[in-house]
């Protein structure tokens, strides 16, 4: 039997908001799967496409783009 | 946060003020500070006491729907983020037995020995800000408050929408939990009201927040539901407000002005019915899922309690006395009022008034400036070149808050593979005075030249950690932490293996990130400690008076030959003080000051630099000047406009706001002997041409109507209006007309009043919407309520790189934080060119520009933040970055190489904000971001999927 399928996923949060909800999410103790892999950016504006392609084509299972 | 880090502001929390004695300059005022029972230098909110605390109490945050602990903090973001234990529900305080915290806290913080202290402060000034409490509706038994399960306040319903509140954002019915589809909200709950309460006054925010809740709710819905808002009168008097509630229509919230007179529980005793009469008197009774009651704000007994405490007098409401002209100024000298102390106010006046009140606190203090502020140095940086990256991890176990989750030392161990890592170890609170210091001790001992911290968050502690580093001789922005507390063992705790799996994925990824940085240098302006004022009305001149009390060289720029701007045409203020001897008194002020230079009939013409040195040429009259100033106020105003309705300027009868002040000064004894008078408001206003209101009229008219009433009681006076906006206590003036008799009849936008003239008879005709029939009222005066509008700005705009809105109204950096800075560092803005606003918003915004730009002025050398962009070598001037910069901060520049020209781009420092959308925008990496290029961003990626190390 092969392991369930765990997804690798990429985040880029921006400082202001997405990152300082995952930051809120800890102190209120809300459990999420660990499948994210959180990148902190300074605006979500700032993340290149070019980034978020080749996330995906060197094997990152999908990619959030928060902000 | 910023507060809480500031360095100096210190923050008394649990603590209330219980004398003052002296006075202005010299204030000595004796605090009580409550215990707290953990020591605030050893709590690292990790939270145990609270998990651990048997005791549950209603959360007073969450209006009671949910429970918290009797260790406790407030909420998630609270500053400072100690816990505290409530000495009225603690066991062990009130019953002298648990002591669980204690036994549990890994820090030792908890001390049931604290005791209450007394201290005292001398100080030069006091600004009092208890706020407001919300109305309680419990006593109005009509409404079921309290009875009926479904009936809830709008404070309440705010924490049941919330995403962080009881509910976690998921709708529910308090009665039976299942989700509600079908709400109304009752406006006015505790607000224009004096039957069941005092509270005659309209608390100005409620018509605002009961539409973003509809809002919300129905986007939460699948098909939105059916959101239903009864009121009186829409007030949506605010900046794009009016845009708001048109889309609040646009979006089927469903408006039904009425004011239900009862609430009864729901079939099966769940949600509610209600019976309401329409405005044509039809009895209607309907069910609804629940009921919001849009309560309104009132003076809390705190506020009560501090006014007795520091002798101030209050209102008849029991807010804090101000005049119109001094609006933050209570009735004792050197002591000053903010937020809803002052009356009802929404956010951005709050944020406004807040500024204004320090701005004269500071100016009671300007001869002691500077005396008593504290400002941090730090040794020579190490020069780094050459060296390759010599990296030190450090991994916090935060007590058990990370380490109870995650394998902290199988961390440390990992973290000594990772390249160019030589040094790795645990710390039991990475963030505890001793370790700051160990971690100076092991950076000179190992040589380290980057830092990794895997513990809590950046947004808290990265500024402690970048403080470490410079005092050990690094750059700041050598440090990256791993965020393995709030984003890893908090929200997996039942997952320990993938928790510490993820944690080594951090490290590395910060590793990686980190590996990659190079100082930073924080850019420094030398100051210009000069300020500019551009406009001479009120707001301009009260700003370049304050500026230049704070002992700033001021020069105020007006494009007329005359101060005062519409001041002049305008007799009283709301609160009946007289304007024209305020104005003489501010412009003789103004004049006679020794550091305001006026220049009349004069403009801007250029404007190069950036926030704390701007250099600017002026033309007056027919000269040209160079001046040069750290930042500038913009107070350019408003006017009213022509009506090009209602037969304007085709009789004399028919006149505007402004004209008909003039024909009240000089032709008194005519409008005594008139017979009747007719206001038409909202000409010009809320309409597709300019679909904002415009925010005076509705109390100018009510005013001008009293005045008619009072000069001749038998004058017919009627008031044609589409929805009363006479907000906060100017709703005691619309009570007060009608009183006195002034007929007010309702129109509608699509069927306005129709003004003819017949036999030299001024007629005006309009359909009574209670009556449903049309009336014709013959007048001998027709006052138009005539909008207003922001004048000429398009050159200033240009000139300075600056923002507007759909209407010509200049926009600040942020609508309801930062209400009074322009998106431009170093801009100000203040009084009408921002929006309509009576004359003591405008002063408050005044002040408030003033406190804004005292921040910048008051340092030699400014020192700006260091994560700017930053031009490579690739760039080749393609100019597509050019378009997105938010801040206009990019320019195509020429320069030569080796003979030949090539365009370039280039970035302004100050101006730049580091969002990097220019970075994304690059199609070959010719611009980035410090501290986020794009090596380092591709790091973190290739370490997070493992592909280096």
């Amino acid at each position: 039997m092969s392991e369930p399928f765990e997804p690798k996923i990429i985040g880029f949060l921006c400082n202001w908001c997405a990152y300082a909800g995952g930051d809120l999410a800890g102190i209120s103790r809300i459990q999420y799967p660990p499948n994210m892999r959180a990148i902190r950016v300074m605006c979500s504006g700032m993340v290149h496409p070019e980034l978020v392609v080749e996330a995906l084509t060197k094997g990152a299972d999908g990619v959030m783009v928060m902000g | 946060m910023e507060c809480g880090r500031h360095l100096n502001i210190e923050i008394l929390t649990l603590s209330e003020v219980v004398a003052v004695t002296g006075q202005a300059g010299a204030f000595s005022v004796t605090v009580k500070k409550n215990p707290r029972f953990i020591d605030m230098d050893k709590c690292i909110a990790c939270g145990i006491c609270s998990q651990k605390c048997p005791k549950k109490v209603d959360d007073e945050f969450n209006m009671g729907i949910s429970k918290r602990k009797a260790a406790y903090i407030q909420y998630g973001q609270t500053v400072p983020l100690k816990y505290a234990i409530d000495p009225k529900t603690c066991l062990f305080t009130t019953k002298g037995k648990c002591r669980a915290c204690e036994k549990f806290c890994p820090t030792g913080a908890i001390n049931f020995d604290d005791k209450e202290e007394i201290q005292t402060f001398s100080v030069g000034s006091l600004i009092l800000s208890p706020g407001y409490k919300p109305f309680d509706p419990a006593g109005i038994d009509f409404y079921g408050y309290g009875k009926i399960p479904d009936v809830v306040t709008g404070l309440e319903y705010e924490r049941m929408l919330s995403p962080g509140g009881p509910f976690h954002g998921h709708l529910e019915k308090p009665s039976d939990h299942k989700e509600p589809k079908n709400i109304a909200w009752i406006q006015c709950v505790g607000s224009r009201s004096t039957n069941r309460c005092e509270n005659g006054y309209c608390s100005s925010v409620c018509c605002m927040y009961a539409m973003k809740q509809a809002l919300i709710t129905a986007a939460h819905l699948p098909d939105g539901g059916r959101q239903t808002l009864f009121y009186m009168d829409i007030r949506s008097h605010g900046k794009e407000f009016e845009l708001y509630y048109n889309y609040a229509k646009e979006h089927d919230i469903r408006f039904v002005r009425a004011r239900p007179h009862t609430i009864e529980p729901g079939p099966g005793n769940t949600g509610v019915t209600m019976r309401y009469v329409t405005e044509d008197g039809r009895q209607l009774k309907e069910d609804f899922d629940m009921a919001v009651l849009s309560v309104g704000m009132e003076a809390s007994a705190d506020a009560l309690d501090l006014s007795q405490k520091t002798g101030i007098e209050l209102t008849a409401y029991n807010f804090a006395k101000t005049g119109s002209f001094t609006p933050v100024s209570s009735s004792r000298d050197g002591i000053f009022v903010s937020g809803c102390f002052k009356g009802p106010m929404n956010i951005p006046s709050s944020v406004a008034v807040a500024s204004a009140a320090s701005a004269e606190a500071s100016k009671a203090l300007i001869s002691a400036k500077g005396t008593l502020t504290r400002e941090k140095k730090y040794p020579a940086e190490k020069d780094l070149s050459g060296q390759p990256p010599r990296i030190g991890v450090f991994v916090c176990s935060c007590g058990s808050n990370i380490a109870g989750v995650v394998d902290v030392a199988a961390v440390v161990d990992y973290a000594k593979t990772l390249p160019y890592v030589v040094h790795a170890e645990n710390n039991m609170f990475a963030c505890s005075t001793d370790t700051q210091e160990l971690l100076a001790k092991v950076i000179g001992e190992q040589n380290l030249n980057r830092i990794v911290i895997a513990a809590c968050t950046p947004r808290t502690h990265e500024p402690l950690f970048q403080d470490t580093l410079k005092e050990a001789g690094l750059n700041g922005y050598l440090v990256e932490m791993a965020n393995i507390r709030n984003h890893n063992s908090w929200v997996h705790q039942k997952q320990p293996e993938k928790a510490t799996a993820k944690a080594m994925d951090q490290v590395r990824m910060a590793a990686a990130k980190v590996g990659l940085a190079f100082p930073i240098q924080e850019l420094q302006v030398n100051v210009v400690q000069k300020a500019l004022v551009i406009g001479g009305g009120v707001a301009g001149m009260n700003a370049a008076l304050g500026l230049a009390d704070q002992g700033y060289e001021t020069m105020l720029l007006e494009k007329t030959d005359a101060l005062g701007g519409n001041a002049w045409h305008l007799s009283t203020t709301a609160k009946n003080e007289k304007i024209r001897p305020m104005l003489e008194q501010l412009i003789q002020k103004v004049e006679s000051h020794e550091r305001i230079e006026i220049l009349k009939n004069a403009r801007l013409t250029s404007s190069t630099g950036t926030v704390g040195n701007f250099t600017s040429s002026i033309q007056i009259g027919n000269e040209s000047r160079e001046i040069q100033y750290g930042a500038a106020v913009l107070a350019t105003g408003a006017r009213e406009s022509e009506p090009t309705e209602f037969m304007y300027g085709e009789d004399a009868r028919i006149m505007t706001h402004l004209e008909f002040e003039k024909e009240l000064a000089e032709r008194k004894d005519r409008v005594q002997s008139a017979g009747s008078a007719v206001f038409i408001q909202c000409v010009g206003s809320r309409n597709t041409r300019r679909p904002y209101c415009s925010r005076v009229c509705c109390t100018h008219s009510v005013q001008n109507a009293i005045t008619l009433k009072t000069l001749n009681p038998s004058m017919n006076v009627y008031v044609l209006y589409r929805d009363m906006r006479t907000y906060g206590t100017r709703e005691d003036l619309y009570t007060e007309a009608r009183r006195r008799g002034v007929v007010f009849i309702r129109y509608d936008l699509e069927n306005p009043p129709l003004v003819a003239k017949t036999d030299g008879a001024l007629t005006v005709k309009v359909t009574d919407p209670i009556l449903g029939m049309p009336l014709e009222l013959t007048t001998d005066y027709l006052i138009l309520a005539a909008a207003i509008v922001p004048n000429e700005t398009r050159e200033l705009v240009e000139l300075y790189k600056c923002a507007v809105n759909a209407d010509g109204f200049l926009n600040e950096a942020h609508p309801k934080l930062r209400p009074v800075d322009m998106a431009v560092d170093g801009l100000f803005i203040a009084g009408l060119c921002t929006y309509p606003k009576p004359i003591d918003e405008s002063i408050s915004q005044a002040k408030a520009a003033v406190a804004r730009a005292n921040v910048i002025l008051s340092q030699n050398v400014m020192q700006l933040d260091a994560i700017k962009s930053f031009v490579t070598d690739h760039c080749d001037g393609c100019a597509l970055c050019l378009d997105v910069c938010p801040y206009r901060a990019i320019t195509l520049t020429q320069h030569s190489d080796n003979g030949h020209t090539a365009k370039k781009i280039s970035t302004d420092k100050a101006l730049c904000k580091g969002c990097g959308l220019c970075a994304a925008t690059c199609p070959k990496r010719g611009v980035m971001v410090h501290g986020f290029t794009t090596e380092q961003l591709r790091a973190q990626v290739y370490a997070a999927l493992d592909l280096i190390g």
